[in-house]
């Protein structure tokens, strides 16, 4: 998959709209970032991207699949959501095992050992994962979400309660897959730490899009800017 | 292994070895059984004697009961750090995540029904270790027939509002001819001259109801749980 | 309304004002004498009941596996149904009873599971009004349940002993009992296909609104 198109999408709840008019289209190497107020519909529109949602009017294509095609397009996506995914009582190495297994890859032993060490917590491996801080359990949760190698990556508020050291590392981490050529939508309030890191960014105020003034200025006079616009 | 049983094989470890660590919905949910049973007896047992039948209906309610507080707290753990959202964003066979979770709650409800059935034979004097086979059969065949339908209302009410009640209002309506057949089964082979042919005569029902809804069940598990 | 709407409403009118009549005409039954006469309208209720369950059911299906989305509107309108004619037998049942047997109820398998389908459908109700977003799928799978329940339902009547008159009394009914009876069948029917068309309809509409007030601010 190497373009994530957005088309007209809109998603309702009876009278309210959570999202309209949402438009954009991507290419594989992009860090596109969806920047907005609380409620603004970034959960909304990422779990539409995840397939756990469907628009209530457009469509989201990945490459030459659609959502419709189940299983094959959940293969390429991989989630970091704002809870984590993970179960406090399984250690590190159980919560990978038991995704890896999940998603049906192969050599799942060695697939394991090769995320604890990019994570750093080979030697917390055996440990639950209730017991470790929000860093340690961010991390785990990150390489479960990138285990099978998704060519899409979502991420929601991944940056929430990180400490210096673990943000510096998430970003690398970004920035190498975003150098594999993996496409990634990330959400998030942390405008100063995500300036420079995205190639794009989209501003949801109410639902709705607002373009981009790309004026030059940092992210967050551009993002002020898209705010009083609205 | 074929795909579909390599995720049921995995998700039935993954909950057996949660449940391993913490033992929390075993140990409650057969505390509370047990509970059930006791506080039906102190009402439906006069001068010091059980009412007909109703150690075989004492029995099914507790199961009932019971099997209505594990299948909420299942699901509510798969709620509590959203890891249902995961296993949906799987590639995994939709069908095969509900029989993972099935095959995790008859094995609970399994366990607590190893308690609870020499419990009644224990209180009301009930022939459960001569009628053992049949008893067995139809303990097994209910609450497959409850659990089957349990777990696909559970994993639908995980994400509406007032779950916990809309459960049971539910779930206990469509389960009544596995009530009905449990105890009326269970009661014939309890008689003073127990009735084999009336037992097999429920538990065919029991078989037929388990088909019919297991089937049922996988069938409309992928459709409803898609937003 | 439609003209075949507005025909429908006057005949089903009309043989409603009439039926009374009809069954005044009917003979008296050996045993229960004029009381049995309630049956006029509660078979019929009681049938168009299990229709209602039926239609819900379909409905359902049509909604979850035909992914047709305003299938839904006419779940909503069978299910209602289904809890009005349900609500309508059991009442008119134990009145019956009340007089023909001397109890207001007896644990039979035909009544219980009358109750318990109503059960069902008095569920859905609370689902669709407490559950929240997402709940008209959910619905459609406890009313797709319910539907596959009914035959697990019927068959329990043949095989429990049971105060209730076995099916077969239908056909054995002298002709001087059989015509009010079809008339009131017919009566019935037709009402429910009106009171399922108007609450379908009424579902459309909503739906309706809701899409111009969405489409109000996309302007």
């Amino acid at each position: 998959m190497n373009r994530l198109s957005v088309v007209d999408v809109a998603r309702h709840y009876g009278r309210r709209k959570a999202l309209s008019q949402i438009n954009f289209t991507c290419d594989a190497g992009e860090i596109v970032g969806l920047l907005g107020p609380n409620g603004a519909g970034k959960s909304t529109l990422l779990n539409i991207l995840a397939t756990l949602l469907a628009p209530s009017v457009g469509r989201v294509e990945y490459g030459n699949l659609i959502p419709a095609d189940g299983a094959a397009v959940r293969a390429q996506i991989g989630m970091l959501g704002h809870d984590l995914f993970l179960y406090p009582e399984l250690t590190a190495r159980e919560n990978l095992a038991f995704f890896g297994h999940l998603y049906g890859l192969g050599d799942v032993a060695a697939r394991v050992r090769a995320a604890l060490d990019r994570s750093g917590l080979a030697g917390r491996a055996d440990d639950q994962v209730g017991g470790f801080s929000r860093g340690m359990r961010q991390r785990v949760a990150l390489e479960r979400a990138l285990l099978h190698d998704p060519k899409l990556i979502l991420l929601d508020e991944p940056f929430t309660g990180l400490d210096q050291a673990s943000t510096r590392a998430l970003v690398e981490r970004l920035q190498d897959r975003q150098r594999a050529g993996c496409l990634i939508v990330l959400a998030t309030h942390d405008l100063d730490v995500v300036d420079g890191l995205l190639t794009r960014a989209l501003f949801l105020i109410n639902g709705r899009q607002s373009i981009d003034s790309r004026s030059g200025g940092s992210l967050r006079e551009r993002y002020q800017q898209a705010v009083a616009g609205a | 292994m074929s795909a579909f049983a390599r995720i049921v094989w995995v998700i039935v470890k993954k909950d057996l070895t949660v449940e391993v660590r913490s033992l929390e919905i075993l140990s409650t949910t057969m505390f509370f059984a047990v509970t059930v049973v006791l506080m039906f007896s102190f009402g439906l047992v006069v001068d010091g004697r059980p009412l007909n039948d109703v150690a075989a209906a004492i029995l099914w309610v507790a199961i009932a009961f019971s099997g209505t507080l594990a299948l909420g707290r299942t699901f509510e753990r798969e709620r509590h750090n959203d890891t249902l959202r995961a296993l949906l964003l799987a590639p995994a066979d939709r069908p095969a995540l509900y029989m993972g979770k099935l095959l995790g709650i008859l094995l609970l409800m399994g366990l607590v029904e190893l308690v609870l059935v020499p419990l009644i034979g224990l209180l009301f004097n009930a022939p459960v270790i001569q009628q053992g086979m049949l008893l067995g059969l139809l303990v097994a065949a209910g609450t497959l027939g409850f659990a089957a339908v349990g777990t696909l209302f559970a994993a639908m009410l995980m994400r509406a509002r007032s779950r916990d009640v809309l459960l049971p209002i539910m779930l206990y309506p469509m389960t009544v001819p596995v009530m009905i057949a449990g105890v009326r089964g269970t009661a014939a082979l309890f008689q003073p001259t127990p009735d084999a042919a009336v037992a097999q005569f429920w538990l065919s029902l029991l078989a037929a109801f388990d088909v019919v809804f297991v089937i049922l069940a996988l069938w409309t598990f992928e459709p409803v749980m898609t937003d | 309304m439609t003209r075949s709407m507005v025909v429908m409403v006057a005949l089903a009118a009309g043989m409603f004002a009439i039926a009374p009549w009809l069954i005044n005409g009917a003979p008296s039954e050996a045993t229960m004498g004029l009381v049995y006469k309630i049956y006029f309208f509660h078979m019929p209720s009681a049938w168009m009941f299990l229709v209602a369950a039926t239609t819900a059911g379909v409905a359902s299906f049509r909604l979850l596996f035909l992914k047709r989305p305003r299938a839904d509107h006419w779940v909503i309108a069978a299910a209602e149904l289904a809890v009005l004619f349900g609500a309508f037998t059991l009442v008119t049942g134990p009145l019956w009873a009340r007089k023909s047997w001397g109890v207001w109820w007896v644990w039979d398998a035909r009544l219980t599971s009358s109750l318990m389908l109503f059960m069902i459908f008095v569920a859905y109700s609370l689902l669709r009004r407490y559950g929240g977003p997402g709940s008209d799928k959910l619905g459609a799978g406890l009313a797709l349940f319910g539907m596959a329940n009914v035959p697990f339902i019927y068959v329990s009547v043949n095989y429990w002993r049971t105060f209730h008159p076995p099916t077969s009394v239908v056909p054995k009914l002298p002709v001087e009992m059989g015509i009010p009876l079809w008339f009131c069948v017919t009566a019935f029917t037709l009402l429910f296909v009106i009171l399922l068309r108007v609450r379908a309809h009424l579902e459309h509409q909503r739906e309706r609104v809701e899409a111009l007030y969405l489409a109000e601010d996309e302007a």
